[in-house]
This record gives structure tokens, sequence and C-alpha cells, in this order.
């Protein structure tokens, strides 16, 4: 599709307004996470996603990779904020984080990715491994890393200059990552996101034109674009509406064989439906974040050691 | 599925109910308040200041229209606005505004084009890549830098620039003498040239368009600053996707701030340039004149030549005027000019 078609491409779309709304409601049916009918309604309007995924080269190398914490402190100024984290993450699996606000979820999945440096006063210890190799090792780029390990964040924040077809390939070009066929690449990343069928008529439209919903699954598909091994979602949801939200884990569920994903979340039934495995974060008075318990998903929810986590999953306290 | 039984049935009431009154029959009400004492008298107070700046800015228009009257009278408005010289001497007088308003335009523009670049690259600097703690002094320098008198910078480069430039301006001559502006002459006088005043108004300008543009940088939302890097870009990369596509607004309001005063000053292209009416365009030679120096220099001579400058004044302060409303319009419009006061 080149520029010269946008304005034919999009000339269709005037009417949209009125006309989408009983086909984006016919679906909401499907996408319930785990429905028999959402990976075929994908899979018909997403033909691409079944062919062999686009190469890029310059990019993350393939495949999901494991992300280990060892003894991770973070500190703002003076502050010791989080605690002793060791935690694994094993390649193609979903971990969420939860705990009560504060606790210093948002800081560590920061940690992972090398974010939390953006922060003027922030410092910390201990070390994160990816396949084994410590992403603050000496010699190692903080640009490398956030290459590989996406991040999608709690507002919704697509570039509102650039078209949906600019804001997927965005990552492209600011990791100066080449890509032969570029269209294949934003129907890929857009159907790997569930959001392909909704826009492909106005890859030429805005990116900030989108609903919140559909502007995070965008950003989602950004991320996804530059292929990477981790994908880290802080609070994905929370400015979401359920249907959207709903949306999403079926999203996350889609990507769990081809990408690592870590998940912080303040909706307990969230954490339960789309992880694997589930660390549960607590910060008492004026005390740093720990992590009190680390588990298979269903354990944690189920019978946890720790009664404090027992509490807390059950709705009693956080 | 018991739900989708449930809202059919409940949905007939509403249109069982009785046909509305049409909107149209309805009356509708004015909203009333009353306002305490000192927010009435605070009402008068500032649409009294408002109107005030307009009134200045009529009569100050109307002053020059009046003055100017006898000059643009005499010659003629085409003749004043396309005539390049400035002589009273002879019967008639041969005077008007080209040469003068040729001569304001190049100083600004030389001006704009190295002041915009170095104002949005210092700007870059302290909201992107200085310090949290070294911020604060250098916003207070540059604003700083704007409060030099003009005449300082003047004199400045007068006495000391000026020597220093003028070898810049020989270098400039000899390799790129084959674009016509930058075209010198054998043996030509390098001083006082148009280039170097350019320069000299270029520091002027400097810190007006650092500073709109530091303001308008400082507001880039941080969650597109942060999806840059996410993805792995660089620090520039971040830069030229999301903080310079946002400020865009705010560097050109910025640079036509800066515009509007390159052309209005005054003082110290009085000082750098010969200040002859004439159209030149070699901007590397002495040579060339600006409307404000020009009235300076000959501010208090024969009725009929104060009329001629005033009527030059006149032409200035269009052009100005137009500057400027246009600046506000540009960043008006912009995605980050909204918080911009101009």
């Amino acid at each position: 599709m080149t520029d010269a078609d946008s304005p034919i491409a999009s000339a269709p779309v005037a009417p949209a307004p009125v006309a989408p709304a009983p086909v984006a409601s016919a679906p909401v049916a499907s996408y319930i996470p785990g429905s028999a009918t959402a990976n075929g309604a994908n899979g018909a309007n997403g033909a691409a996603e079944h062919r062999a995924p686009v190469t890029l080269t310059g990019g993350p190398p393939p495949g999901a990779a494991t992300l280990r914490s060892v003894d991770l402190c973070a500190w703002f100024g003076d502050r010791l904020v989080l605690e002793d984290v060791n935690l694994l993450m094993p390649a193609g699996q979903v971990t969420a984080l939860i705990g009560p606000s504060g606790c210093g979820k948002s800081t560590f999945i920061r940690m992972l990715n090398r974010m939390h440096e953006l922060v003027p006063s922030a410092s910390l210890a201990g070390e994160v491994l990816l396949d084994g190799a410590d992403i603050y090792g000496a010699g190692v780029r903080a640009q490398e890393i956030r290459m590989r390990i996406g991040m999608v964040f709690q507002k919704p924040n697509p570039f509102p200059a650039m078209t949906i077809r600019e804001n997927v390939l965005a990552g492209l070009k600011l990791a100066r990552i080449k890509c032969s066929d570029k269209d294949t690449l934003v129907e890929q990343s857009l159907a790997r996101a569930g959001l392909w069928r909704e826009v492909k008529d106005r890859l030429h439209s805005p990116g900030g034109a989108l609903s919140g919903g559909q502007q995070q699954r965008l950003c989602i598909a950004r991320s996804l674009a530059v292929h990477p091994n981790v994908l880290l979602m802080d609070e994905p949801c929370s400015a979401l509406d359920p249907t959207s939200t709903a949306r999403i884990e079926e999203t996350i569920g889609e990507l769990r064989d081809d990408v690592t994903i870590v998940i912080v979340t303040h909706n307990m039934q969230q954490a339960h439906r789309v992880s694997d495995l589930c660390a549960f974060f607590l910060a008492a008075e004026n005390q740093p974040g720990r992590v009190v318990e680390f588990g298979p998903t269903e354990k944690i929810f189920t019978e946890p050691d720790d009664p404090r986590t027992l509490q807390y999953v059950q709705g009693r306290f956080g | 599925m018991a739900t989708t039984e449930t809202i059919p049935a409940a949905t007939p009431p509403p249109a069982a109910d009785p046909v509305p009154a049409p909107t149209s029959a309805r009356q509708r009400r004015v909203i009333q308040d009353k306002p305490a004492r000192v927010d009435r008298w605070f009402d008068r107070v500032t649409l009294a200041s408002g109107l005030f700046v307009l009134v200045l800015l009529v009569l100050v228009g109307f002053f020059l229209l009046q003055r100017s009257r006898r000059a643009i009278g005499g010659i003629g408005i085409i003749d004043f606005l396309t005539t390049e010289g400035w002589r009273t001497d002879v019967s008639p007088p041969e005077i008007g505004v080209l040469g003068l308003l040729t001569g304001t335009v190049i100083v600004a523009m030389i001006a704009i084009v190295i002041a915009v670049p170095l104002g949005t690259v210092s700007a870059l600097f302290i909201t992107e890549y200085a310090s949290i703690q070294s911020r604060k002094y250098l916003t207070a320098l540059v604003d700083l830098l704007a409060a030099i008198p003009s005449l300082i910078f003047g004199l400045w480069g007068f006495l000391a620039l000026s020597g220093q430039l003028s070898s810049l301006a020989e270098w400039i001559g000899t390799h790129f003498g084959w674009i016509p502006i930058f075209e010198i002459s054998k043996d030509a006088n390098l001083t006082n040239s148009m280039f170097i005043a350019g320069v000299v108004v270029a520091l002027m300008v400097v810190p007006i368009i650092a500073s709109v543009a530091r303001e308008v940088f400082a507001q880039t939302p941080p969650g597109e600053k942060e999806a840059a890097l996410a993805l792995g870009s660089t620090r520039w990369g971040m830069i030229r996707s999301v903080v310079l596509p946002y400020g865009k607004g705010g560097i050109i309001g910025g640079s036509m701030l800066g515009l509007g005063r390159a052309l209005g000053e005054t003082i110290a292209v009085s000082l750098l340039l010969p200040q002859v009416p004439a159209l030149v365009y070699r901007i590397l030679e002495n040579g060339g004149s600006t409307v404000s120096g020009f009235i300076v220099l000959r501010a208090g001579a024969d009725p009929f030549t104060t009329s001629g400058l005033m009527a030059a004044g006149l032409v200035l302060f269009v052009v100005t005027l137009v500057t400027n409303s246009l600046a506000s319009v540009v960043v008006a419009r912009s995605r980050s000019g909204a918080g911009v006061d101009l």
C-alpha cells in the first residue's frame, strides 16, 4: 500500500462512525478468552499471520527468552523501594506481578528493560539476566536491551502525529531495523495484537483517533513489530473497559508461544486468567517492597504458602 | 441468554410514552448569575487594560499615518515603496523605503538562519541532555542573555567581533563566492557588513527562541518519550521522532517572535552598518542599511525628511505586526502551542 493510495483507502471509511457499531459489537462474544471461535475469526481475516514471519535484519535474535532477576534492589535517591527480588520468568510463559499500590511492581518491571534509569535519582543493585547475560553488564547498550525487551505502558501512548501504519513501523525506524516486506509485517503485527480487522481499511489514518482499547492494542502491535524476546506490560488494561480488556487478554493468550510476557496487574481475576506464574509483592509501611510469594498461578490463587498472599488474592486487603 | 430477553422487554415502555413536546416549543431559560462585587470590578479592570493595549496600538498606527502624510503625499505611495535611495538634496526629493526594507529583511534573515538552529539546539540541550541540577542554571543563563541591552551587543560587535568576523567573511567569500550573495570583490572592505550585523542580531535573538522552545520541549508528553525509548530508540531518535514534532509549533512561534525583534533591532545595527540606503545584495561587504537604524541616525532632520522617516517607520510597523500575528496563528494551531503565550 503506497502513500498515494491513502485518500482512496480512507474514503470509504468516512461513514464509519455509524457502520462499525454492530460490526464491532458482534464479535465481542467470540473475543472471550479461550473461546473456540476467536482464533478462527482472526485466522480468516489475518491470513498473513499464518505465513512465515517476516525476517528482520538488525533486530533481536528470534524466539522467546528467559528473564531472571537476581537479588534485585532499587532506590530512588536514598530511599530503598524494592529489596532482594529473585524471580525466574521462563521463556514462552506469562508471569503476573500482583500486589497493592506502592509495593514496587512497576519499579521492578521498569528495571527489566532499563527504563528505571530514566528517572534521574534512580539506582539499583543486583542483576537482571536475559538468557543468562546481565542486561546491566559493562558495555551493554540500554537501547539494545529495550529493543529485545518491549514494553506496553499503563496509558496507551501511540505517536499521535503518525498514522496507524507508521506507528506499527516506528520501532523499526527508531531501532534501525531493516525489513524487506513492511506490508506483511504491519499486517502480522496488527493481527497478533488482535487489531488487524478493525483497522485494515484505515492504516493511513492517525493512530490517535482510535479508541482507548484500540490504541493500547496498537501499542502492543508496535512493540511486537520489532520481534522482541520479552514483552513487559505495566497494567495494560487499567485504563480500558471490560470488552477491550477481554480483547487484550485474548491477545496475551495468543502471544505466549512466541514471546515471554511479564504483566503487572491490579486485577486479580486477570492475573488468574492469563498467567502461568504469579509473584505477590508487598511492602509493609515505610519498608521496601519484597516478593512474598512466587509460584505457579494456580497454587498462588488456591493454596498459597503465605497467609498474606491468601488474604490478598481473596480480596481481604489491598 | 436471559439478559438478551430482558433488554427487548425493557425497551418498549419509553416508546409507548406520550409524544414529547417538540423541542422548539419549549421555553429556553436564560441562565443568569449575579457576580460578586469583587468579580464585577475585576471584570472591568481587566477589560479596561485589554482595551487600553488595543487603543495604544491603533493610536501608534494612526500617529505614524498622520505624520507620514506629507512625505507620502509628496512622493506617492508607489514611488515611496519602490525607491531604493534617499536623496533630499535634489528637487523633487527622491526618498523611498525599498533599500532600507531590503536591508532590514536581509539582516533579519541572516539573524534567523543562525539563531533558529542555535536556539533550538540549546533548548534541546537544556531539556533533554543537561542534568536536573544544571538545568536551572542554564535556563537562568539563557534568560540573562536576553536581558543584556542591545547597545552592549552593538558595541561588542563593533569593537570586538567585527575584526574576527571579517576574516570568517573572507573565508566564506573565497570558498562560497560563487553564490551571488557571498560574492566579494578584490580588496573589498569586509567590516560593517550586513553579515556582521546579522550575526550580532542573531545573538540577541537566540535567547528568545531558546526560551520559547525550551518551554514547549519541556511539555512533551513523557509517555510518548518513553514509548520511543522502550522501542530501542537512541536519545537522538526519540528527540527527532517525538520531541521535535511536538515542539514544532514552539520553534516556529519562537522564531517568528525572534524575527520580530530582529526586524525592529535598532541600536546595534545603527552602530554596525553604514546606513546608506541602497539595494545591497553582497552581504559580506561593507554596506547596508535598515529602517530602524536609519531612522535613529536621521532623527531631528528637516520636517520633510522626518515625515519620510515616519513613513518608513509605518512600513516597519506593518511588517512586524504581520509577522507577529502570523506567529500567533501558527503557534495557536500547533499541538504544543496552546500553552505558549506570544
